[in-house]
């Protein structure tokens, strides 16, 4: 019988080893490039903003697409979300693009539970992820990721500083989600205001604790561009889909009477500076920093918050399986003592409800015999009635029959009588009537 | 609270055409693939290779050929005298080794003692037992609640297993251990120190390994069932039809035709490894890390990992959908509840 003997040699520190020729692993990278664009990319955007703050339009320019939907009212009676999935194709890449719109959000009077469901929705997403990933038979190769990647959050062009709705809401997002705040219609802010503007917004949230996503500066081909960017934060953007004629070209713009604000123009807006962070320079890192940062610790929050530990109290690895093992345990107990306590209440209350109906079946009997009795004794008073009213008429018939005999007798002694009877009569004083 | 649409294709003006000077039709989506470039030649790739057969076979001197540096355990380990072990070995080394800015952590798994004992009964267990330890690793650190940013990756990618070059047919020994071992990680089979054979031995040799492991259901790399696409089963066909390749090892460079390029020098001739007319070296190296390492590591993952991780769960029976938890109760409810309907 063979058995094992298992020598890991240098596990973590891998020496180090220079090669003589051309293997040809460089070509993993594009191996790996190959494998994505054939099972195609997805990417979710959540736009927060009030009613009218330009999400739309700005979603339509960033892809250049006319996204359907019509404006929404102002008069929602809460904050709803609303997503849409659309599959844009650029060359050989595939993006199942999805977008999801607060509708309603800073239109109520009291606005203190917006930012409940848009925190809820976030936690949806990662929840769907997690109950996937946690599955037996899972399919996480083929599985449409819907968690959200980026945040676009949509300040108002005010001029002043942050609404606390805004600051509330921020802050209740920064750790779910990577949250990039823009100044929405900025062409409503001139150029100075606009340098105060961000320079208030940036020392509120970092006053107020607000992380929001730091575009990644440790990569070395991408750390300048970065970190210049990240200065230019919060990017004050304007969106249009419209275009205007400038010199021969036909450009995106707004068009106002004093002039034209064009969309692609540095000197205009950052919305340039918006799309090459957005799209062309940070995509990955994204959707990176979501799965490994936010996703993680909504995880880990999720399953401590059910009970599972890594370690128990002597700092002895909890497997998993046994933790599960002890949960189900408990919930079956507990399920089973639930049992018995309905099996229980369903057991006395069809006691209860026979000795009721017994009660009635008693009362019944008795009301049955008492009737009875009554009719009983009726019955037999009228049965005496009746011998006595037959014994009247017996005796009356005997009477009559006495009378009729002796009628009878006295008329045939008539003759003879009544003669006597006329003489007893006219000697009879009493039957004398002269 | 929201609502999904079907995906939806909107009409976009004028685009497809990628043209960096009008901004207007191109979106930069496109440049995800850079990203993805960059992050991946930041992070560096694993690779982590398994090689079994008999000593003797030419093991060690296949992985220093195919890595081009001395990777095998041999090179490593000063071993004083060739002795064989008395019972299989798992021995694993890792590399470090970088090409053009790519960096790659290669493990070779090496297993001296298969094979060479008299009685080689269940010689493949130590070889499954590690294999399913590092399925196991990975699973416990996925299933952590605080796990890392990377999971570490230790399971076996590829296992390149060597059949002696006998001409005939394969040894029970060898059907035994690929049928096996193909259930749970990707086999290439080769048939080494090829050039004991001439080229019709070769391919007669070749043909009845095919038709045996057809006859046994043997599925070595790469598998037909996990084919893609039309273009992926015609490139994989060509590839199933050459396996098992024909390999000579060797790290010694020769002088022919001017130029020092790898073989072996034997008095009637120089082999050369890299010449597609001679073995087919070139057309593992090819296989194994230029074209289709990331299709291995990627059914290592999704498909070998999740059946291990579907039949582990399962079988310590832990339930994690609710699903089943409230059948059960469902079910017993309706058991008992045939004793209610007539009280009595």
């Amino acid at each position: 019988m063979a058995s094992t003997e298992i020598a890991r040699q240098a596990g973590e520190g891998a020496r180090a080893v220079p090669l003589s020729g051309h293997v040809g692993f460089d070509s993993m990278p594009d191996q790996l490039v190959n494998k994505s664009v054939n099972h195609g990319f997805c990417f979710n955007i959540l736009c927060v903003g009030e009613t009218g703050m330009g999400k739309s339009t700005l979603m339509d320019t960033l892809f250049n697409t006319k996204f359907e939907g019509e404006p929404t009212q102002h008069n929602q009676p809460g904050v709803t979300l609303k997503s849409n999935t659309y599959e844009l194709q650029e060359s050989n890449v595939r993006l199942k693009l999805t977008v999801v719109n607060t509708v309603g959000f800073g239109d109520q009077i009291n606005k203190e539970d917006s930012y409940k469901s848009i925190v809820e929705f976030i936690d949806a997403q990662f929840e769907a992820y997690l109950q996937e990933e946690l599955k037996i038979k899972r399919t996480l190769h083929s599985y449409h990721d819907t968690r959200i990647h980026a945040c676009l959050y949509f300040i108002a062009p005010t001029g002043h500083s942050l609404k606390s709705l805004d600051l509330v809401t921020m802050k209740k997002l920064d750790s779910k989600v990577n949250i990039i705040p823009i100044i929405a219609k900025s062409d409503a802010i001139s150029k100075s205001e606009l340098a105060k503007f961000k320079i208030k917004i940036t020392s509120e949230l970092v006053s107020n604790g607000v992380q929001i996503y730091q575009f990644p500066t440790d990569d070395e081909s991408v750390a300048e561009i970065n970190s210049s960017m990240n200065s230019h934060l919060p990017f004050a953007v304007v969106g249009s889909t419209e275009e205007v004629k400038l010199g021969n070209k036909m450009v995106k713009a707004r068009q106002y009477p004093w002039g034209t604000v064009q969309v692609e123009n540095e000197n205009h807006c950052d919305f340039v500076k918006l799309r090459e962070m957005l799209i062309r320079v940070n995509m990955e890192d994204l959707r990176e920093q979501t799965h490994t940062r936010h996703y993680e610790l909504y995880r880990r929050c999720k399953l401590e918050e059910m009970g599972f530990k890594d370690t128990d109290p002597d700092s002895k690895p909890f497997s998993l399986q046994e933790t599960y093992e002890a949960k189900r345990n408990e919930f079956m107990g507990e399920l089973q003592k639930k049992e018995e306590e309905m099996r229980q209440m369903f057991v006395q209350r069809v006691k209860e409800k026979e000795a009721e109906l017994k009660e009635a079946e008693k009362e019944l009997h008795e009301k049955f015999d008492r009737l009875k009795k009554l009719h009983q004794d009726e019955k037999k008073k009228l049965e005496e009635k009746k011998k006595s009213l037959d014994d009247e008429l017996n005796m009356f018939k005997q009477k009559k029959t006495a009378a009729e005999l002796l009628q009878n007798q006295a008329q045939q002694a008539g003759g003879s009588s009544t003669l006597k009877r006329d003489k007893e009569r006219k000697n009879n004083p009493w039957l004398c009537t002269e | 609270m929201s609502e999904t649409a079907k995906p939806h294709h909107p009409v976009p003006p004028g685009k497809g055409e990628k043209t960096h000077d009008s901004d207007f039709s191109y979106v930069g989506i496109d440049a995800i693939l850079e990203q993805m470039r960059r992050k991946a030649m930041k992070q560096g790739f694993e690779l982590n290779i398994m090689v079994v057969g008999q000593s003797g076979l030419g093991k060690s001197t296949l992985m220093n050929t195919l890595f081009k540096s001395k990777v095998s355990r041999k090179s490593v380990q000063p071993v004083p005298e060739e002795r064989i072990p008395k019972t299989v070995e798992i021995k694993s080394i890792s590399h470090d080794i970088e090409e053009k800015g790519v960096r790659m952590k290669l493990t070779v798994i090496d297993t001296p003692g298969f094979g060479d004992q008299i009685n080689n009964e269940n010689c493949w267990q130590p070889i499954m037992k590690f294999i399913n330890d590092q399925y196991e690793t990975y699973l416990q650190e996925e299933i952590n609640i605080d796990r890392k940013k990377r999971i570490p990756d230790s399971r076996v990618h590829c296992c390149i297993y060597f059949i002696p070059p006998t001409g005939h047919c394969l040894r029970p020994l060898d059907v035994e251990f690929m049928s096996r071992l193909s259930k749970v990680v990707n086999i290439v089979p080769v048939i080494a120190k090829a050039d004991t054979l001439t080229l019709e031995e070769r391919d007669h040799f070749k043909q009845t390994i095919r038709g045996e492991l057809r006859a046994n259901g043997v599925d070595v790399y790469p598998q037909k069932e996990f084919d893609e696409d039309a273009e992926d089963r015609v490139i994989n066909d060509k590839i199933r039809e050459m396996i098992p390749f024909a390999v000579v090892g060797s790290d010694q460079e020769y002088q022919v035709n001017g130029k020092r390029i790898l073989g072996r020098k034997t008095k009637w001739g120089t082999i050369e490894v890299e010449n597609i007319a001679h073995c087919e070296f070139a057309y593992l190296r090819d296989l194994l890390i230029r074209t289709h390492m990331q299709n291995i590591k990627d059914i290592t993952g999704s498909i070998h990992y999740e059946t291990y991780r579907v039949r582990r769960l399962n079988e310590s029976n832990t339930h994690f959908t609710s699903h089943q938890t409230t059948f059960t109760i469902r079910k017993q409810q309706t058991e008992r509840g045939c004793e209610f309907a007539a009280p009595q």
